[in-house]
């Protein structure tokens, strides 16, 4: 063994992890967008699409780097310091998060915006085995005993939190009247459904996974655009999309971070990056991916790929986020109680 | 901790000893069939199978599918910062390593059995709470983190928290394979040097490193091979930026997530094949390290 | 000062002082002070807090599976660790270099990639799980499927202890209880046993320390559905995932004294074992 080379190779190590770090400062301006777990698809169209547009509006050359993960994961992490220009996520209370913890993002963030500061919506729907076997029709059939239902889940990923709310909400329109009374047919509707499911992944993405390759389950739920990319990248003909008798509405909010694009100084880039998302182009992009745009003439130009569903939104039936988020999700709150009954 | 994993010298490399040719040491058939059929199956169960697996997943679409996967430019920057990160961190746990078993092995001192426990912590810590306590040091909100922020250091989500958290999962490594080893071949040799007015740095580098020397790379291999395949802790502190602070195991997670299954194990398989080629220089080197001690016993 | 402190024989060999403290400083800057962030995290939580978080119900049976699955892991591991390690000491079969080389495969692959590839394996669709479903046997996405990924990452450790120790025993002890009479079995109980226990204690104890934090593997096997399949670090990252980091710390804190305590035990166990050994020499030098 030779005697010095550790300090050799460290001191060596050393400026080349300075060397290559510094690289990392071009000239140039560069957007970092941190989003949730399934939007990567989308976001990789967008930029080519966008950085076009700058260049030839500005002249600028821009570079957008990506950073993808569960949701709530990804807000902490810029809560914890990434320096992220925009944010993207699939719930809005992992934007309201970075109003609370630092104030990172001002707090009228959806108003800044048009459509709640939402460029899309998409729903929970059933994907279900070809041929639906089961007979799988309306929420109401997930429930049935012997079923195995397939959900992320609603602790860690917004795409099984906004599952979890469709059957509540679906449930509390079934009793019809308000209160007490459907409060607590939800909460049983809601438990009979969870105790049908055999595996809880992490995020939407492990879900189908489970369901697709691992063959677990009847049915899984999940968000509609993953349901038809489902059917073309991962099994083609071997899955058949449901749509329930109503779901819920589940919009994408997007907001700049103010704390960083002042710091950076890239400000008019990342407002005019998030404003292009609702541009006709943007739009067009985004239905392409299979999500529902705000854009009535794009929506028109999709239609066949979306079909009409009756949908609640949590601000509507359930009562807004905050609301939501104490009295179901908080530690020890219902979903904790059903979950620890089972 | 005493005759923890030292070195071995595997059995038919030197001097092989045929023990079922003694009746002392010789077991019935069947129960040699038995235990043979037994672990070979475990074996096979839990450990060989799963790496089939991988090199079969990867290779699934054939071999374009797999190269492509390969020489993406996410990959190969993947590949960059995974290497860096290991570069970095080996060599520091290497010289601690040194220094904590020089400590422990040649010396007496109370509370060694608990030193020795501290030692072994970051492997019984959780690699989640391995990232996370970075996060709480270096984050906007951590102690730290406002003042690195005012100066603008990036620690983590940059390269140097990957490095931090790196070196905390891999922290105990080299120093647990020199511990037993030193501490097995005394200070008899060391003492004689200095008797005859060696200074304490050449009995160090003439003495006892020549004699740990194998044990030594054998502990920094593995330290490399946990440094490049580290997943949970790297996870944390990383902020996941593609092309940028994704390690080879955040981008097979990422091609997993992607439904590109056959690009997430052909990125696998080459963690699994730097895994493989790790354990072969292993073997080389106990197979240098037996012809070494055959010699010396000649 | 230090030589008070430690009681230190008189020494000639230099170096204590600058290796002792040079130790103690980089595992102070490493591991205790971000640990004592942790800690500290924790202590803003007032002692009630600390145990309604701890000890609530999904946190308990997530505390049970990990250190029950972990020690159920590490004692399997013990049984074929032991038995893999005699054959390969005391017999030879063909691939035996290859199996040798690849006992440290799980501490080389990196662990995400085994709990993918375990998953695929033991999956109800998968090459093992298809043949175990009409059994009705379940692994993949049970408290089964947690203990698979535990045997996996924990056997080197149990193995890459035992074989050394294996290979340096003498001959001579069993010629001499063979002569004295004894069984094959009783030499193994009464005479191998008891020189192979401290090393096997020890890689009991790296094997269940590994396995208790692991979550990369598990994760993808588990199911993770709360009160079954739901392993201690996954309620970790639960609580991180809705802000809740004094939560997070506090399971930490509460899982890192029960492993530290743990294994001081097994430590304390396997030095006094090992010091009883000294004094009873059974290897060559």
């Amino acid at each position: 063994m030779p005697p010095r080379h550790p300090i050799r190779i460290l001191a060596a190590t050393l400026v080349l992890a300075v060397g290559l770090s510094s690289l990392g400062h071009a000239t140039e301006s560069t957007l970092l967008n941190v989003s949730y777990d399934v939007s990567r698809e989308l976001y990789k169209d967008i930029h080519p699409t966008f950085v076009a547009h700058w260049k030839a509006k500005t002249g600028e050359s821009l570079t957008i780097n990506q950073s993808h993960g569960g949701s709530s994961k990804q807000a902490m992490s810029v809560a914890a310091g990434l320096e992220a220009d925009v944010i993207t996520m699939n719930q809005s209370p992992d934007i309201d998060i970075l109003v609370e913890r630092g104030g990172l993002v001002a707090a009228d963030w959806r108003k800044r915006l048009p459509h709640d500061a939402s460029p899309y919506t998409t729903t929970s729907v059933f994907l279900v085995r070809k041929g639906n076997p089961k007979q799988i029709r309306d929420w109401s059939d997930l429930a049935r005993p012997g079923l195995a239902v397939i959900v992320p889940n609603p602790k860690t990923s917004g795409n099984g939190r906004f599952t979890y709310l469709a059957a509540w909400g679906y449930a509390l329109q079934r009793v019809g009247a308000g209160g007490t009374a459907a409060d607590a047919a939800a909460r049983e509707f809601v438990s009979k459904l969870l105790a049908n499911v055999p595996v809880l992944d992490g995020g939407g993405r492990g879900a189908t996974t489970t369901f697709t390759q691992r063959g677990v389950g009847d049915v899984l739920v999940t968000f509609e655009n993953e349901a038809v990319l489902i059917g073309k990248e991962v099994g083609e003909g071997k899955f058949d999309i449901v749509y329930p008798s109503v779901s819920i509405d589940a919009p994408a909010p997007v907001a700049v971070v103010d704390k960083v694009v002042e710091k950076r100084g890239t400000r008019k880039q990342a407002q005019a990056y998030l404003e292009f998302l609702f541009t006709p182009e943007g739009q067009e992009i985004i239905a392409r991916h299979y999500f529902r745009p705000r854009d009535p003439a794009v929506l028109k130009k999709y239609a066949a790929r979306f079909p009409a569903i009756r949908t609640f939104s949590v601000d509507g039936l359930l009562g807004g986020w905050k609301a939501v988020q104490q009295a179901h999700f908080a530690d020890g709150g219902i979903y904790d109680q059903i979950i620890v009954r089972k | 901790m005493a005759a923890a994993a030292a070195l071995h010298v595997p059995a038919g490399t030197l001097g092989h000893f045929d023990y079922q040719a003694s009746p002392a040491t010789r077991e019935a058939n069947w129960l040699r069939w038995t235990l043979l059929t037994l672990s070979l199956a475990f074996f096979a169960f839990f450990l060989l199978l799963p790496l089939v697996a991988v090199f079969v997943e990867a290779l699934r679409k054939g071999w374009g599918t797999y190269l492509t996967a390969l020489t993406d430019p996410d990959a190969l920057s993947a590949i960059r910062l995974t290497l860096l990160a290991a570069a970095i961190s080996v060599p520091l746990n290497l010289v601690f390593g040194i220094a904590a078993a020089w400590a422990i092995a040649k010396f007496e001192f109370r509370g060694k059995q608990f030193l020795i426990t501290l030692i072994d912590l970051p492997f019984s810590v959780s690699p989640v709470i391995a990232g996370l306590v970075w996060v709480l040091i270096f984050g906007a909100q951590g102690w730290v983190g406002p003042w690195a922020a005012e100066h603008d250091l990036k620690v983590i989500f940059a390269v140097p928290g990957i490095v931090l958290a790196t070196i905390f999962v891999t922290f105990p490594f080299v120093a647990r394979e020199l511990i037993p080893l030193m501490e097995a071949q005394g200070r008899e040799e060391e003492e004689a040097a200095i008797v005859l007015g060696a200074t304490g740095w050449q009995a160090f580098w003439r003495v006892t490193l020549p004699n740990v020397k194998w044990g030594l790379l054998y502990g920094v291999i593995l330290c490399n091979a946990r440094a490049m395949g580290e997943f949970g802790a790297v996870s944390v502190v990383s902020g996941h930026i593609r092309g940028l602070t994704n390690t080879l195991p955040l981008h097979v997670e990422i091609l997993y997530n992607e439904y590109n299954f056959a690009a997430a194990f052909a990125v696998a398989s080459i963690l699994a094949l730097l895994a493989l080629v790790t354990l072969a220089i292993k073997t080389f080197i106990e197979y240098q390290h037996a012809r070494a001690m055959a010699a010396s016993t000649e | 000062m230090s030589a008070t402190l430690f009681k230190r024989r008189f020494h000639v060999l230099p170096g204590f002082h600058l290796a002792l403290g040079y130790t103690i400083g980089y595992l102070s800057l490493i591991v205790l002070i971000p640990l004592s962030a942790v800690l500290l995290k924790t202590m803003t939580l007032t002692f009630e807090q600390f145990w309604t978080i701890v000890s609530a119900p999904r946190v308990v049976a997530s505390f049970k599976l990990s250190f029950g699955a972990a020690l159920i892991a590490a004692a399997i591991n013990a049984v074929f660790g032991l038995m893999l390690a005699w054959c390969l000491v005391r017999y030879s079969f063909p691939g035996k270099k290859l199996i040798d080389a690849l006992v440290d495969l799980p501490f080389a692959l990196p662990t995400a990639v085994a709990g993918i590839a375990l998953t695929a394996l033991y999956a109800p669709n998968g090459w093992i799980g298809s043949i175990l479903e009409p059994h009705g046997i379940k692994v993949a996405f049970t408290p089964t499927g947690v203990l698979v990924a535990l045997i996996f990452i924990g056997l080197p450790f149990v193995v890459r202890t035992v074989q050394p120790i294996l290979e340096d025993l003498e001959t001579e002890l069993e010629e001499a209880a063979a002569s004295l009479g004894a069984q094959r079995w009783q030499t193994f109980r009464l005479v191998l046993l008891p020189i192979l226990t401290p090393a096997l204690l020890t890689g009991f104890a790296l094997a269940f320390a590994r396995a208790v934090g692991e979550s990369g593997s598990v994760i993808f096997i588990a199911g993770n559905m709360p009160m079954v399949s739901e392993i201690a670090p996954l309620m970790i990252i639960t609580k991180l995932e809705q802000y809740d980091y004094r939560g997070a710390t506090a399971i930490a804190l509460a899982m890192l004294v029960l492993s530290f305590a743990l294994l001081l035990a097994i430590n304390a166990l396997q030095g006094w074992k090992a010091s009883q050994r000294t004094r009873n020499p059974g290897r060559k030098s």
